[in-house]
């Protein structure tokens, strides 16, 4: 009977994540779509527990072994406070970071999951001990993979490792090294007869040695992998490692025989999937390109070609600005991650806000990629409470560019670079851009004249209607607004 | 070098091509202006703003006599008191203004005997670089906006519909002929005023233009595509143009104003609304003729004449621009000082580059030698300006990219079919079911995260991180099964499940909290 409910009860709660990420599909039911989410959550855990507690049914009742129940209490009371707290205290700039770092819970358990069932006396599974064998050994390898490699990310979004691409010399030939020693490894481990060598048994014999040891080679994989990705590829590489998680859950599901583990994770593995995919077409670039490429290095190494542009930089003042901003009818502001790096987002609302007062139409353009995360930008300025009906997607502005009198591009350079879509050389040809020369005036707020992460120089820059505003973004932004009030 | 501003001398033309505050712009350039007693009067700029700017104002004479540069709107005409304008230029000089030079050969001539470098405003190419100086663009918006203000005023009854104690009144029905600069503007303003506009076009592409201004598209559908070089219309044959008026014809019925825009570079205009179809319109209705300069879109429009037949006003003006002479003026004086600083500078003095795709295609005499029309420019060049260019490179790399990934999905179907035979033949019953519920997932994944909204991409990974930490039942499971090993493994995996779950739900709530209208 208790068998049924669960069945019963995890099909409800694959229904629910399911409906929780439909949810997702609009902003208004997006808040709906959480709530199923954790709903879902709470009868899987609650009728897992269940289970555990009466494995037959309710009148068979074992007296709980209060060791078991204490542990798994406190593990998850004290699992949900940390995650609570940090869910609370984080910054929304900081999101690809928690992003990451949860990842790596996903992978670490699938790990730990996997070694605990390769453990477990394997009775149950005796008519299949080749494949539950194999589904052990996969679960942990992704499971690996995708937490060393949350790691990288991890430390590399925070800026404890250098955003540079880290490039060792036979990279590939590395990577297909460790491969083929995982493969072997496995080979090792489907033929062995015990977890652990005997006394006097060969260790050759033993599975959990080969076990450990490809667990080792599948974390230095994910460690690899990750370093050889610049800090451009981020969106990316977190989508990916997003897939990553789901797919080792959903290998935890085939070893544990829960088809609940296996849907969930396959919706999660398809979602990060969907998600890089996304980002890659928004790059204009493969998985493999990305995966691969160490792309910021070698452009970033080999200015492109005929690299010196004539052309005279116009250089401008915020009250300048402001006199134009005030002047237009339609306004577009395009930032980017240069916008959260310097946590410009409530100045830049303020700015909106008080052109839409002043009856200027101010929209926000948002690139695909924009930021270190997919939709990053949109949730750094929805907690500036910008609303979200002004803030467009790239494909809904680019036909209103022409109309537009003044774009602000606040710390964004190649997604708004036009000569991905005119120089067949450049490195972005071909990669969809915000077609913000098209509009009456450009005003880009940098640093200083450096080129994107793509190391790609952008001929905007010259063009004779942009101008430049240098300085912190903040910091301009804060002194543009002081002038648009006093100036207004 | 000297810069003079002559008053134009054209019949009801209002403008002068330059104002105070380009005439302020051309002095800090280092040139000196010279501007005709009275040149501004009549687009309500005063001699005195002139002269304030750095203007000298001197007489009809002395502005031709002395200037290098001469700046005007109107092509030279012959003056009332006799001779040419053309005449009076100093030889050698350069001209910048309207000229049309298909249409007025013998001016062509005349100038060229003077050795005069010339100008046309309104044979700048239309590239992106050249948008600020596109004078004809400039002008036909202004014209648009004002056919509709001129065909108000003789239409005598509202724009748009209301209903008041003493009855209710229906909305103009508008048609626009042409969705170029002037008809989108004239559908712009038509709809400003509140009425319900229609508007035609051969060109299919500006569809979306049209839309975008709440108007509604007629769709004409016939095997030619009517948009030639440069994102002008092009000339059609006669059974094309037959459809078309008939097409027009029926339309025009319904309607009780329409502002015909459709003109053909170095062309008499088409003709659109037959007589037949002019018949056929209500009584009181009005049609604006912006083509009238060229021979109109109907043939019953009179060249500078409002006439009314069988009922229906027809305004024939050319000088619709003209109408608003201050604002026309300043637009016009813009585009001229642009084109103007694309070839001065202080340091060189006048330099022509005709190297140069702006002045390339601007440029009709130098020194009296012929250079128009200039050489065809290649065909990739020309419509770069616009949109619908972009939208098809757009596809273009779309088609691309669905090929590249239609022929990568091949590859994952394949390779999961391989897949899936080996594990029927070597796998157990067990994971084979396993198997099926887990494509089944994923196509299900694979068809709910498409259509979320990328604005909450972010949400989706922090929610996806959330329901991953079901892996906490593997951590459980784990932990029952027995043993100390077995205990703290599965009490680590539950603890870093829980995390993920708590965290993620929590952190996709906060933020979806702040997603408001």
């Amino acid at each position: 009977m208790i068998t049924t409910i669960r069945s019963l009860a995890y099909l409800i709660a694959s229904l629910l994540f399911i409906m929780s990420l439909r949810g997702l599909s609009t902003q208004e039911s997006a808040r709906r779509g959480n709530r199923l989410g954790v709903i879902g959550m709470l009868v899987a855990v609650a009728v897992t527990a269940l289970a555990l507690l009466a494995p037959v049914d309710f009148a068979t009742m074992p007296t709980p072994d209060w060791s078991l129940v204490g542990v798994l209490g406190a593990a998850l009371g004290v699992g949900c406070l940390i995650g609570a707290v940090v869910a609370a205290r984080v910054a929304m700039t900081s999101m690809p970071e928690l992003v990451a770092m949860l990842h790596s819970f996903v992978g670490a358990a699938a790990v730990i999951v996997g070694i605990a069932t390769y453990l477990q006396p394997g009775d149950a599974y005796e008519a299949g001990r080749s494949a539950h064998l194999v589904e052990i050994y996969i679960g942990v390898l992704v499971g690996a993979v995708t937490f060393s490699g949350s790691i990288v990310a991890f430390g590399k979004l925070r800026g404890i490792i250098g955003s540079r691409p880290l490039l060792l010399p036979g990279r590939h030939i590395l990577n297909l090294i460790i491969i083929m020693l995982c493969v072997a490894l496995g080979v090792i481990f489907h033929h062995a007869e015990v977890p652990w060598p005997d006394a006097g048994a060969d260790i050759v014999d033993a599975g959990m040695p080969a076990l450990l040891a490809m667990t080792g080679l599948a974390l230095l994989l994910g460690i690899h992998m990750v370093m050889a990705i610049g800090g451009g590829d981020m969106p990316v590489v977190v989508s990916l490692l997003n897939s990553y998680s789901g797919w080792a859950a959903a290998a935890a599901g085939f070893m544990l025989s829960n088809d609940l583990l296996i849907v969930t994770g396959a919706l999660v593995g398809s979602s990060g999937a969907i998600l890089s995919y996304i980002m890659c077409r928004a790059m204009n670039r493969s998985i493999f390109n990305v995966m691969l490429g160490g792309f910021g290095a070698e452009a970033g190494a080999k200015p492109a070609p005929g690299a010196t542009p004539a052309g005279k930089v116009t250089e401008t003042n915020v009250n300048e600005v402001a006199e134009w901003l005030l002047a237009a009818r339609h306004v577009v502001i395009v930032p980017g991650y240069g916008m959260a790096v310097a946590q410009a987002q409530h100045a830049v609302k303020d700015i909106s806000s008080l052109l839409i007062e002043k009856g200027v139409t101010c929209r926000y353009a948002i690139h695909p990629v924009a930021g270190r995360l997919p939709g990053h930008m949109n949730v750094l300025l929805a907690e500036a409470n910008v609303s979200y009906d002004i803030v467009k997607e790239m494909e809904e502005i680019n036909p209103d560019m022409p109309e537009t009198e003044v774009v602000m591009v606040i710390g964004a350079n190649d997604i708004v670079n036009p000569s991905a879509e005119t120089d067949t050389s450049s490195p972005i040809y071909g990669m969809p851009v915000i077609q913000v020369w098209k509009a009456g005036k450009v005003v880009m707020l940098k640093r200083g004249m450096s080129a994107g992460y793509a190391g790609v120089d952008n001929p905007l820059v010259y063009n004779d209607n942009t101008a430049m505003l240098f300085g912190d973004a903040r910091s301009s932004v804060q002194k543009l607004l002081a002038a648009l009030r006093g100036g207004g | 070098m000297k810069v003079g501003i002559p008053k134009e001398i054209y019949p009801h033309e209002l403008r002068v091509a330059a104002t105070p505050d380009t005439v302020e712009k051309m002095v800090k350039l280092g040139l000196e202006v010279a501007v005709e007693t009275g040149a501004g009067d009549a687009a309500s700029f005063s001699d005195a703003a002139y002269a304030e700017a750095g203007a000298q104002i001197v007489g009809a004479a002395a502005v031709y006599a002395e200037a290098d540069i001469v700046l005007k709107v109107r092509q030279p005409t012959t003056r009332p008191g006799g001779g040419n304008e053309a005449d009076l230029l100093k030889p050698g000089a350069t001209l910048i203004s309207f000229i049309w030079p298909a249409q007025n050969k013998p001016l062509l001539d005349r100038l060229a005997a003077r050795k005069l470098t010339v100008f046309a405003m309104d044979a700048v190419p239309r590239i992106t670089r050249a948008q600020k100086l596109d004078a004809l663009s400039a002008m036909a918006n202004i014209a648009g906006y004002r056919a509709v203000v001129e065909a108000a005023h003789h239409f005598g009854r509202f724009f748009s519909g209301q209903v008041t104690a003493a009855g209710r009144v229906k909305p103009a029905q508008v048609l626009i002929l042409g969705a170029g600069v002037a008809g989108l503007a004239a559908v712009a303003a038509a709809k400003g005023l509140g009425a319900v506009v229609k508007a035609f076009d051969t060109r299919p592409v500006v569809r979306e233009q049209v839309e975008s201004l709440g108007a509604q598209f007629i769709e004409f559908k016939f095997e030619e595509s009517g948009e030639g070089a440069g994102g002008y219309a092009k000339q059609m044959s006669d059974a094309y143009l037959a459809a078309e008026q008939a097409l027009i014809a029926k339309h025009a019925q319904a309607s009780d104003i329409i502002i015909s825009t459709a003109l053909i570079p170095g062309k008499p205009a088409p003709v659109l609304i037959t007589p037949g179809a002019v018949t056929a319109m209500a009584q009181g209705s009005v049609i604006v003729d912006m083509a009238a300069e060229q021979g109109g879109n109907c043939p019953l429009t009179e060249r500078d004449k409002v006439v009314e037949k069988s009922g229906v006003t027809i305004v024939g003006l050319t000088d619709l621009p003209s109408r608003m002479a201050r604002q026309s003026s300043e637009l016009y004086a813009t585009t001229v000082l642009n084109l103007l600083k694309e070839m001065y500078t202080p340091e060189k003095g006048l330099v022509i580059d005709l190297k140069d795709e702006i002045q390339r295609g601007a440029i009709i005499l130098k020194d009296g030698e012929q250079l128009w029309p200039p050489p065809a420019a290649p065909p990739a060049a020309a419509p770069a300006a616009k949109p619908q260019a972009a939208t098809v490179a757009n596809h273009g790399a779309n088609g691309a990219n669905a090929k590249k990934k239609g022929s990568s999905a091949n590859m994952v179907a394949a390779l999961a079919a391989i897949l899936l035979g080996l594990a029927a033949i070597f796998g157990p019953p067990e994971f084979i079911q396993h198997l099926t519920v887990f494509l089944l997932a994923c196509v299900v994944g694979w068809h709910v995260i498409w259509n979320v909204t990328p604005a909450l991409h972010t949400p989706l990974m922090s929610v996806t991180n959330a329901i991953s930490g079901i892996i906490v039942i593997g951590g459980m499971l784990a932990l029952y099964g027995g043993g100390s090993g077995a205990l703290v493994l599965g009490g680590i995996a539950v603890l870093l499940a829980a995390i993920n779950l708590a965290g993620g739900f929590l952190v996709t709530a906060r933020m979806l909290r702040m997603f408001r209208k």
